[in-house]
């Protein structure tokens, strides 16, 4: 599927863990300000995939990639790593804060990044705990640890210090898998309203949630030599009420192997 | 506490005896397999309860006897005067003499060896889990170089400190070398090197348990690797470590063969912290001095259930430190 203003873009991409080929010849792209969803069974290389924008698949040793990446069109091989985190963002499948303060939590990017001003850094940690509509529960206690939150809000804490570097995309990776149903519903609500100023990516297992919480959804499946490749592309609407592609129908309506 | 463990296994001692007259009850050939089975295996586990109890009382028994006979002894001569005088040297030990000069030694000691191992260990160790893992496996000089020091580092956990003592001896006392004499810089440097591999290996242990979900949290939101592991990974690591660094004060503090051969055993101490060339005689090597060089048997017992007493101060700091760090982390 194409799009007129496209955030992220593969081209023939390919990745392995050493010998072993992950994804095969995915060509994808992401919408800016919407939320795509990717679904797909076990094993398939979603998180992979996600994984691939932020480069934190670098962090284990003899992956090695082939094809094109871009964000805003430029290759993101090419780009420091770390810098390329400042405009990606991630939020991991269990919710991980850091053993420190809620305030020190959110604040960590932006220290990570130089800024040392007091106040500045106030100011970020409210705008952020705010849009993560965290910061009605803790703004009285900003100094208790960010372990001692309920885990929905770990993760909507988590969701704020990834917001407090200002990304442009925000990578999620089975956000809410952890969580029970009204915590899940609450990160839902949040990706919802965080979708007109970010791009956000969101790997799910749970295909209700890909059905309510997405703009687009890209399924992958596996060939027989367990690679993931990229089955079907396209508004969340389209996938799961009319999908083009018979395996994408068999594994939405759970016929699966 | 045997028969405790058997409750709670969820068959009561009546139970136990129940099942026995029932298997008496039936004739051989009648009893179910099973239950004769059930019994026997009751009577096993309380046997082996009965081993395990005994083996630990025993344990803590010779420990108990160890402690507290040197603990009685030395409380003979344990007061005021004998911790705030300095010892006389040779046979007048016997007389006169305290064992100021020996704690304030130790001390010096012990601040020099933390502050030389301490920070050099925690760096190495940081370097080894953080940037040499992902190295290793690999070819070239530095994965190489890499396995060579971590199987040094543990090489070296297990030498005798003896060997220690001599290396330290040929390098930093005699004159062939550095010629530094025996004092506290040559003993500090020595013992530095002997606790190096504990506060390595505690430090790497700590900062390996510490979850991949931080690193990766803070790598995610585009910190360096350096400020991953000095920010996120050493604080987290901080209980063990200090653990570790805690742990081999206690080293310090009881190990004698080191130090007998490059402290040099004087009774006087050090003038200072500063005073790095002067020689001084840490508690260990005052019971050694003691005991085999004066008649003063009841003041090495009384040094001894010094010792003994700061060991157990400093596993005592080693709990609460580390659970109140712990809790304090986890939030709670």
């Amino acid at each position: 599927m194409e799009f007129d203003d496209v955030k992220l873009e593969t081209k023939s991409y390919n990745m392995y863990y050493g010998d072993f080929q992950a994804l095969r010849d995915v060509d994808v792209q992401i919408p800016r300000n919407a939320i795509t969803a990717i679904i797909g069974p076990s094993g398939c290389g979603k998180s992979t995939f996600l994984r691939t924008f932020n480069r934190m698949n670098d962090m284990i040793s003899g992956t090695r990639v082939e094809g094109e990446v871009t964000i805003d069109g430029n290759d993101v091989f090419g780009m420091d790593p770390v810098e390329l985190r400042y405009c990606v963002g991630m939020v991991f499948q269990r919710p991980n804060p850091f053993p420190k303060s809620i305030f020190d939590n959110v604040a960590y990017g932006p220290r990570s990044h130089g800024t040392r001003d007091r106040a500045e850094l106030a100011e970020i940690v409210e705008r952020s705990l705010r849009e993560a509509v965290l910061w009605d529960e803790v703004k009285d206690d900003l100094n208790k640890s960010g372990l001692a939150l309920s885990g929905g809000q770990q993760q909507r804490l988590c969701i704020a210090r990834a917001l407090a570097v200002e990304p442009d995309v925000i990578l999620m990776d089975e956000p809410a898998s952890a969580l029970d149903p009204i915590a899940t519903l609450k990160i839902e609500e949040l990706i919802q309203q965080l979708k007109k100023d970010y791009t956000i990516i969101i790997v799910t297992h749970n295909m209700q949630q890909a059905a309510r919480a997405s703009d687009y959804t890209a399924f992958f499946m596996m060939a027989e030599d367990r690679a993931g490749y990229l089955v079907e592309h396209g508004p969340t609407d389209q996938i799961f009420t009319n999908p083009q592609q018979e395996t994408t129908e068999r594994y939405i309506t759970g016929r699966f192997g | 506490m045997s028969e405790q463990t058997v409750r709670s296994g969820g068959m009561t001692r009546e139970d136990v005896t129940f099942s026995r007259l029932v298997r008496l009850a039936m004739s051989a050939d009648e009893a179910a397999p099973e239950q004769v089975n059930l019994a026997r295996r009751h009577l096993v586990q309380r046997a082996a309860f009965g081993l395990l109890w005994l083996s630990g009382i025993a344990a803590v028994a010779v420990l108990l006897a160890v402690v507290g006979y040197v603990v009685v002894q030395g409380a003979k001569v344990l007061n005021w005067e004998f911790l705030s005088s300095p010892p006389a040297g040779g046979l007048a030990a016997s007389d006169v003499g305290g064992m100021s000069t020996t704690i304030v030694s130790t001390i010096y000691l012990v601040f020099w060896v933390i502050v030389i191992a301490g920070p050099l260990g925690v760096l190495a160790a940081i370097y080894l889990v953080e940037y040499a893992e992902e190295m290793e496996g690999g070819t070239g000089l530095i994965p190489a170089l890499v396995s060579v020091v971590r199987f040094a580092v543990e090489i070296l956990a297990g030498v005798p400190s003896i060997i220690f003592g001599l290396f330290g001896y040929a390098l930093f006392v005699s004159a062939v070398a550095l010629g530094w004499s025996f004092g506290l810089r040559s003993a500090a440097v020595t013992g530095a090197c002997l606790v190096l591999p504990v506060i390595i290996r505690a430090s790497e242990e700590a900062i390996r348990a510490v979850p991949r979900s931080y690193r990766e949290a803070s790598l995610a939101l585009g910190a360096t690797k350096w400020q991953t592991a000095w920010k996120v990974v050493l604080p987290a690591a901080a209980p063990g470590i200090i653990t570790g660094i805690v742990l081999s004060v206690g080293r310090v503090v009881s190990e004698t063969a080191v130090f007998f051969v490059t402290f040099g055993g004087t009774v006087r101490a050090p003038d200072s912290l500063f005073d790095l060339s002067s020689p001084g005689r840490s508690m260990a090597l005052h019971v050694y001095y003691l005991a085999m060089e004066t008649r003063a048997f009841d003041k090495a017992m009384g040094t001894g259930a010094v010792l003994i007493l700061t060991i157990i101060l400093i596993n005592l700091v080693i709990n609460v430190v580390s659970r109140r760090l712990t809790s304090k982390l986890k939030g709670r």
